[in-house]
């Protein structure tokens, strides 16, 4: 699959475009169908193409943390989100907070860890699978 | 009262210093018998009666409370006294050992442990302070790590101690159930109430085989001699003085609750009898010092378990005064035998001979202690001797018989251990034979010194640690003081007789020891050969069982996964007749209908294709075909999940199928076809009834409109699907995310042994 010049020139964009829609699809989703879950999916995907274009090595200098790591960094983040409710307001754990009059809270923290340990997880399993 | 738990947490509070100071400064090891002693001056300082109560999870009934009363006052201070001539001692005597930090580190922890077991005033704060201690036996047995009689002594004190424990757990679950209150001194105050509830048999053996396990009690005894694998301090303090201790004192704490049940009377009697007989047969028996010791701390644990069964009101007050005695003579007999065997060379009683002359303190602690432990005139011990044949002569049955030999036999323990090594001409040594440092000569000096002061003067420790503790384990007062003189002349005669017996056999026991010692069949047939048995029944199963399911064949994984999922769902539906058909089905569009034709055609090619490229693309085109159709069905939240997973997993699977070395075609024999499509047809007959089945029931509407209706007001999304994931149900989707993780740890581990990706 290496050897295709227009998947090698056209990797880059693809990824960099999955992610800003994977973005978008997370940050509609509270509204519209999406969310961490699709959006990490859809995020995975273009890492998937520019490792199949370039080799799992380059996605990996890209991606500068191990997979794992990312997905860990994204359950500490879903972890984070359920914190504000305890110290604040005294209510159960993961009772989503937000700034006043906007939608944006504590949820949005959570759908992003949700987000991060999508994608290392999809990663982990398939980046190792791909060629050099 | 905050002083009981803060003493509880200094230990722990104080365990990275000891760990990391002793490491970088060994030399200030000495030092660190300065906490048990500073815990000893504060618990003599603390008046009797304080209580500590915090909750915890009151919707529960959870809360953790400490108190001091009699009992728990006299076991904190030998735990803590005794613990300060432990730590100086064990100082000295693993002096220059690379390990020292990580020893004192762990005998830390169990004293911690072990002040927070006798302290506690609710059943689970003792419960996990008791399982703590066992952990601490088992890292403290295992010490010597490096020898397999040491590792095999921790496991199996562990084995047993902790599946004790596990039965003394649901002993407390029911216990808290019956009494309704976790609080010991709580359920204390029901005590009549208690002894008739229906659970009260249960409680009462749930308990006990916790206590029995620990305090090595007939037939779960055989793990304490084997624990004499630990250094000399670590037998001393937990495998004499304190830790096998704790069974005795949970069935005293709870004593006044179940005193008038006759299960309890008979088997706290009944195991502690024939502990006491075994203890005393295998303590002839042993020649090596420590081992022999060990079987007499068998002996008097089960003498004590027997005392707390008996009626008697006297009795109370033996158990007390014979706990303290022992305490004192046989931790100080360990450090001794531990001094002999780093001078001498040698442990073997048999062998050891005129070591007077060359370590004349150490001989005279011996003397001492071994007075003591005979119960000689003027000392404690011999108040102890004469409590003990005053209660256990006046049972009627076989006690007052079981009591004399073994008295007779303890007799001879503490002769053979105490006098004979040190007595007669030098033995021949591989070394110069000399007195120990102070460090490990003053512990056990000072605790035989105490065991003479304590029998000159006793009025002063009846009246403070005595009384108070006996009138706990009774439930009221008793009315007794140490010093009084409680047998009569028969009982004076019968002491005499049974000391005279004694001395008789330790004279020939040179002769009697060898003829024992050839009785093979107590060690083929006892518990602890059965407990081998048993680790070896477990683990050819084990292997058997696993030969048979990992048979290395990750095809046969996922069969054998499908076959149980599936196949015990198709069971439970037809078993409890959950087979149904829905009655009302929605109508079917015509584009659903060719979809699902397509998701079939898919189906069929991916089983009737050779070539395995063509069979991924057949699975691909049932997911693909699944995900319209959840399009369709108005869910496109799962239909575009569904379209991206698809993606992914095509991606994977033709990643792996360019890799093979070989051309990718199904290499399935015919037989093996066949059975995959049994397979097959089982896991899709039984998914259709499972799903028909479902939606028989009728569907409860509320829920769904309360999140339709909230997801906006409450959180502020109107994508009902991601409120549910984010916030309604938040937790489960942390779970969830926390199970990817998990999983894609191991998938990593699995991958990185493949070679594809490599590891520094």
């Amino acid at each position: 699959m290496k050897e295709s010049l227009i998947l090698q020139s056209s990797a880059r964009y693809v990824l960099w475009t999955s992610l800003a829609v994977s973005l978008f699809i997370l940050l509609r989703g509270h509204n519209e169908p999406g969310g961490g879950f699709i959006g990490g999916l859809v995020g995975a995907l273009g890492f998937v193409f520019h490792a199949l274009a370039l080799g799992q090595g380059a996605t990996r200098r890209l991606l500068r943390l191990d997979p794992l790591a990312w997905a860990g960094l994204g359950l500490l983040a879903a972890a984070l989100a359920g914190l504000p409710a305890l110290l604040h307001h005294g209510e159960p754990f993961l009772t989503q907070q937000w700034l006043a009059g906007t939608p944006i809270g504590t949820a949005l923290l959570f759908d992003l860890g949700v987000y991060l340990v999508v994608v290392g997880f999809a990663l982990a399993f398939v980046l190792p699978f791909l060629e050099e | 009262m905050i002083a009981l738990p803060l003493l509880v947490a200094l230990p722990f509070l104080a365990l990275p210093l000891v760990a990391m100071g002793l490491r970088a400064r060994p030399a200030a090891a000495p030092l660190l018998a300065l906490l048990p002693f500073g815990l000893f001056l504060a618990l003599l300082l603390l008046p009797p009666g304080a209580a500590f109560t915090a909750e915890r999870l009151p919707s529960l009934g959870l809360e953790t409370s400490f108190r001091l009363d009699g009992l728990s006052r006299l076991m904190a201070l030998l735990i803590t006294g005794i613990g300060a001539g432990i730590f100086l001692y064990a100082s000295a005597y693993l002096k220059g050992h690379a390990a020292l930090h990580r020893f004192l580190a762990v005998l830390t922890l169990f004293m911690g442990a072990m002040l927070g077991a006798v302290l506690a005033d609710d059943l689970f704060s003792l419960f996990v302070f008791w399982e703590l201690t066992s952990l601490a036996s088992f890292m403290l047995i295992g010490f010597d790590h490096e020898r397999a009689a040491a590792r095999r002594a921790a496991q199996q004190g562990l084995m047993v101690t902790v599946a004790g424990g596990l039965a003394m757990l649901a002993g407390f679950l029911l216990l808290a159930a019956a009494a309704g209150t976790t609080r010991i001194s709580l359920i204390l105050e029901q005590a009549g109430a208690l002894a008739a509830h229906p659970f009260a048999p249960w409680i009462i053996l749930l308990v006990a085989g916790g206590c029995f396990a620990k305090s090595a009690q007939w037939p779960l005894h055989f793990w304490l001699p084997n624990a004499m694998a630990a250094p000399a301090p670590v037998s001393a303090y937990l495998h004499s003085a304190t830790m096998v201790k704790l069974g005795v004192y949970l069935l005293a704490r709870l004593n006044p609750a179940f005193q008038e049940a006759v299960l309890w009377q008979g088997l706290l009697t009944g195991a502690g009898g024939l502990t006491m007989l075994t203890g005393a047969l295998l303590a002839l028996r042993e020649r090596d010092l420590k081992r022999k010791l060990a079987w007499s701390t068998v002996v008097a644990l089960g003498t004590l378990v027997t005392l707390i069964g008996l009626e008697e009101p006297l009795s109370a007050t033996a158990a007390v005064v014979f706990l303290l005695v022992h305490a004192l003579y046989k931790a100080s007999l360990f450090l001794i035998s531990g001094i002999v065997d780093k001078k001498a060379g040698t442990r073997d009683a048999l062998v050891l001979r005129g070591l007077a002359r060359a370590m004349p303190l150490t001989a005279l602690a011996a003397a001492l202690a071994g007075l003591s432990m005979a119960g000689a005139p003027g000392f404690i011990g011999a108040f102890a001797k004469d409590l003990l044949f005053t209660v256990q002569l006046g049972v009627p049955g076989l006690l007052p018989a079981i009591a004399l030999a073994v008295n007779a036999a303890m007799v001879v323990v503490a002769g053979v251990v105490a006098a004979r090594p040190f007595m007669g001409r030098p033995m021949e040594a591989d070394r110069a034979v000399k007195e120990p440092p102070l460090a490990m000569l003053a512990p056990p000096l000072l605790l035989a010194v105490l065991g003479l002061l304590f029998g000159l003067l006793p009025g002063p420790i009846s009246a403070a640690l005595i009384e108070p503790a006996a009138g706990a384990i009774l439930g009221r007062p008793t009315g007794v003081a140490l010093g009084e003189k409680q047998g009569d002349e028969l009982v004076l005669l019968l002491s005499l007789a049974a000391l005279g017996v004694g001395v008789v056999m330790y004279l020939g026991w040179s002769r009697l020891q060898p003829r024992l010692a050839g009785q093979e069949w107590l060690d083929r047939y006892g518990p602890d050969s059965a407990y081998g048995e048993v680790l070896r029944a477990v683990s050819r199963t084990a292997v058997a069982l696993t030969r048979r399911v990992q048979a290395g064949s990750l095809r046969r994984y996922l069969s054998l996964t499908l076959l149980m999922v599936f196949g015990g769902a198709g069971l439970v539906l037809v078993l409890a007749g959950g087979l149904a058909i829905p009655g009302q089905a929605a109508p079917v569009r015509v584009e659903q209908a060719l979809l699902v034709l397509l998701i079939a055609a898919g189906a069929a090619a991916a089983a009737l294709m050779r070539d395995l490229f063509a069979q991924v693309m057949g699975a691909a085109l049932v997911g693909f075909g699944a995900g319209l159709l959840f399009l369709t069905l108005g869910a496109p939240d799962l239909a575009f999940t569904q379209f991206t997973v698809e993606v992914i997993a095509v991606v994977l699977l033709v990643a792996i199928l360019a890799r093979l070395p070989f051309r990718a075609l199904d290499a399935r024999r015919a037989a093996e076809r066949r059975n995959d499509a049994i397979l097959a047809g089982v896991v899709g007959a039984v998914g259709v009834a499972v799903m028909l089945a479902i939606l028989s029931v009728p569907f409860d509407p509320r829920i769904p409109e309360w999140m339709g209706q909230a997801a906006v007001p409450e959180a502020k999304g109107r994508n009902v699907v991601n409120v549910v994931i984010v916030d309604f149900r938040a937790l489960d989707t942390l779970g969830e995310i926390a199970v990817l993780l998990i999983a894609a740890l191991a998938a990593a581990a699995l991958l990185a042994k493949r070679g594809g990706r490599r590891e520094p």
